[in-house]
């Protein structure tokens, strides 16, 4: 035994950590969104994105999709005490690898140099439905809509056609067919 | 038009609807207004502490004898953030807390104003939930549901921060009487068919182990009659956890004390033999498991829990039935008279071969210590103290170390909430407050708060709260000029290197008792011992008994930690019989 001065038992065996994302269904008032991220936090439980918005203005739901990693204990842990959280309705879980389930992450990519550039700019960003929000001489500010990795991947590829900056948001999430999670 | 009463006002209505009778407070700028309410609500006392954790501590010992959720009045600022040491340690605890806090005004919210700080975000990860209310028209409706949430599914503390212009503020209030509902958060998630199961488990096992804790204490005095009668129906063996203590009577033969670090021989190796554990109420704390990879390794285990979020967090069991313990216990013992009369008398010879086991390591007697004739041995005073009160049906809380430990092996508690300790956050200083807010609620029994010299010092502000109201509460300090506990770890894992945690300068407690207008009484010998108990206990005045106790003495039996039950560290005399010497310290 290493270190046998610990009043406390040791670590366990290192397993596993899946990706999941979390969708909860909150109360939209003040204070949730702390609630939420600190028990991640206070907990030592990982978010590797965040995203959240008001999805019912009558009844003031937001939607909040949380990517995290765990073993499946944790992952468990994490919907459990979600769920014991007074303004949260209900705990969605998804594995990343899930093919039932739809997930999207927004990109906005600003460009600025030739036309030249700014053009292959655009074309190597075909495969994700690209929007040109804003267009200059010399600039441009494309929407991509994606997965993390393939943004990772777009930022960069479009280094050198002239990224200056990247806003990205976390990933959004929407089950297949005509299914509802409830 | 109906009438208009203030923020302040409702505050009472609503303390008033819930059946309120003490609160437990300090006033201060941002709580004058409900202050100044007081005096028109009779059936309300306040109890006006010294120290805003006195309070907190005050009201979870009220909380905890007495089955009712306790109320706690602070102002704002240091008045919150005083609270937050006893809201973390009715959270882990689980005891039901309603903490109303004054806030500055809602216009003076985030300008730094005097006193305010922000306390729904400092007390966010220590309460089930908390709330600021900005507007008056909210303030009865949060009221209510403070309540509500501070006392259904597994209970805990809630804070209700309330700015001084809402205190003033008018609005219209109806009296109510409907429950709010919960979003079902609080019912029974468990089938027959998972009672089915259980039973069959329990039919097969043979040998068997009931594993109890806190949640049978905070599912009523009704579980605990239901545990006993489970337990005498199986005639299973049944350890509690520190928690759990009173549940089940302690002078009953199936019961094999308390288990964990500091629990009984037989208990802890009970459960790391056993084939068949029912945890019911209790959450597989690290004190209870030691070494989780080796934790009771041939076991099919069972969880009854009425929080969810408790099973399988520490260690996975084989059938988790989610619901309140006195109803399970109540489904299963349905189940057993129904359709398995022959259940009983079966089960019993099946498991007879697990009894006489355990009867070994029973013999082993390791609660056992060296005894003295000249200084008073720690375990000994417990010991007298019991044999001297146990007709009185007193109630013992404690402080934290190596006291609360001995008090927890010696002291046997034959019923529920008639033990007041500080378990999961280790809050020195828990005892004497608690012993204020139980002698509160029950102001004709006795009290005892089983205290340390050095935890007992960082509320002794208290005494004169007790005083103040004449509660005659008795504490009584094991005195060994260290912090016990500590002294111990650096004597058994740091080489005797007595890093600060010997007291040079104590006071003189007998004088202490007098400057606070108690009265103080001290035992230095073994001989003079019972008497001196019998002077306290005929004194209806608070006492601070200081027993001077042997300064070297350790507490065991111990697991230490990183370590699975079957490896107990045993006291001195086993250690010199089995010659434990350098091989021995690896142990640790």
């Amino acid at each position: 035994m290493a270190n046998t001065k610990s009043a406390y038992s040791f670590a366990g065996k290192k397993q596993k950590f899946d990706t999941h994302i979390i969708v909860v269904w909150v109360d939209n008032e003040a204070g949730v969104l702390a609630r939420v991220v600190g028990l991640f936090s206070g907990r030592g439980y990982n978010i590797e994105s965040l995203a959240v918005a008001e999805v019912d203005q009558k009844l003031n739901i937001s939607r909040i999709t949380i990517v995290t990693t765990g073993t499946p204990q944790v992952i468990d842990q994490i919907k459990l005490q979600l769920k014991k959280l007074v303004p949260v309705h209900k705990v969605a879980d998804f594995k990343r690898e899930d093919k039932k389930v739809i997930f999207k992450e927004m990109a906005l990519f600003k460009l600025v140099g030739n036309k030249n550039k700014l053009d292959k700019a655009f074309t190597a960003c075909k495969k994700y439905n690209p929007v040109i929000l804003d267009k200059t001489n010399k600039s441009k500010v494309i929407q991509i809509t994606a997965l993390r990795r393939e943004i990772d991947n777009m930022t960069g590829n479009l280094k050198k056609f002239g990224l200056v900056s990247v806003s990205r948001t976390g990933a959004v999430a929407m089950t297949r067919g005509e299914k509802v999670f409830k | 038009m109906s009438k208009l009463y203030s923020g302040a006002e409702i505050v009472f209505k609503c303390l008033e609807e819930e059946g309120v009778n003490h609160i437990f407070g300090y006033p201060g700028g941002a709580v004058l207004p409900i202050y100044d309410e007081l005096k028109n609500f009779k059936s309300i006392k306040h109890i006006l502490v010294r120290h805003e954790q006195g309070a907190g501590h005050a009201a979870e010992g009220y909380a905890r004898s007495s089955g009712k959720p306790g109320v706690v009045l602070v102002t704002s600022g240091p008045g919150a953030t005083n609270a937050v040491t006893a809201l973390t340690d009715a959270y882990m605890d689980s005891v039901p807390l309603v903490c109303i806090s004054g806030q500055v005004p809602t216009h003076l919210i985030g300008t730094d104003a005097f006193q305010e700080c922000d306390t729904t975000g400092i007390t966010r990860p220590c309460t089930k939930h908390n709330w600021l209310v900005k507007d008056i028209k909210d303030l009865a409706k949060t009221m209510r549901k403070a309540f509500e949430v501070a006392t259904s599914g597994r209970p805990g503390p809630v804070l209700v921060d309330i700015p001084k212009d809402i205190q003033f503020q008018k609005t219209s209030f109806v009296r109510h009487k409907k429950k709010i509902k919960l979003n079902g958060k609080t019912h029974n998630h468990f089938s027959q068919n998972n009672i089915d199961e259980l039973v069959k488990l329990m039919n097969k096992a043979s040998k068997p182990i009931f594993y109890t804790g806190g949640g049978v204490i905070n599912s009523g005095p009704k579980a605990s009659e239901l545990l006993r009668e489970l337990v005498r129906a199986t005639g299973f063996p049944i350890t509690t956890t520190l928690q759990g203590l009173g549940s089940y009577p302690a002078d009953d033969n199936q019961f094999l004390g308390m288990l964990g670090m500091h629990g009984t021989y037989e208990a802890n190796n009970a459960m790391y033999d056993c084939d068949l554990m029912i945890n019911i109420g209790a959450r597989f704390d690290d004190r209870i498991t030691g070494k989780i990879d080796e934790f009771s390794p041939k076991s099919k285990k069972v969880h009854i829990d009425i929080d969810p979020s408790s099973i399988n967090k520490n260690v996975k069991v084989d059938l988790a039935i989610v619901g309140d313990v006195k109803t399970v216990i109540s489904s299963t013992l349905k189940h057993i008279k129904k359709t398995n009369l022959s259940f009983t008398r079966s089960n019993k010879q099946k498991i007879s071969k697990w009894w006489e086991k355990i009867q070994k390591w029973r013999a082993k007697r390791s609660l056992d210590y060296i005894g003295s004739e000249e200084t008073i041995k720690p375990q000994y005073a417990i010991e007298r103290l019991y044999e001297l009160t146990k007709d009185k049906d007193a109630y013992i809380t404690t402080e934290v170390g190596q006291h609360q430990m001995w008090a927890a092996q010696h002291y046997k508690f034959n019923k529920p909430n008639r033990w007041m300790t500080s378990g999961g956050l280790g809050t020195m200083g828990y005892g004497l407050p608690a012993a204020v807010g139980v002698q509160v609620a029950h102001p004709k029994k006795l009290v005892i708060d089983i205290a340390g010299e050095a935890s007992v010092l960082m509320t002794m502000q208290e005494m004169s709260t007790a005083v103040q109201y004449s509660l005659p509460i008795k504490i009584f300090i094991l005195n060994n000029e260290y912090m016990g506990m500590v002294r111990q770890w650096q004597e058994l894992l740091h080489d005797k290197n007595y890093s600060e945690s010997y007291t040079a300068a104590l006071p003189d407690f007998v004088k202490l008792a007098e400057a606070y207008g108690c009265v103080g009484i001290r035992a230095k010998t073994p001989e003079e011992l019972d008497d001196k108990i019998i002077e306290m206990l005929n004194t209806d005045r608070p006492v601070i008994f200081d027993c001077m106790v042997d300064k070297q003495e350790n507490c065991f039996p111990m697991i230490p930690s990183g370590k699975p039950h079957n490896q107990m560290l045993l006291g001195p005399k086993d250690q010199k019989n089995k010659k434990i010497t350098g091989k021995g310290k690896t142990l640790v």
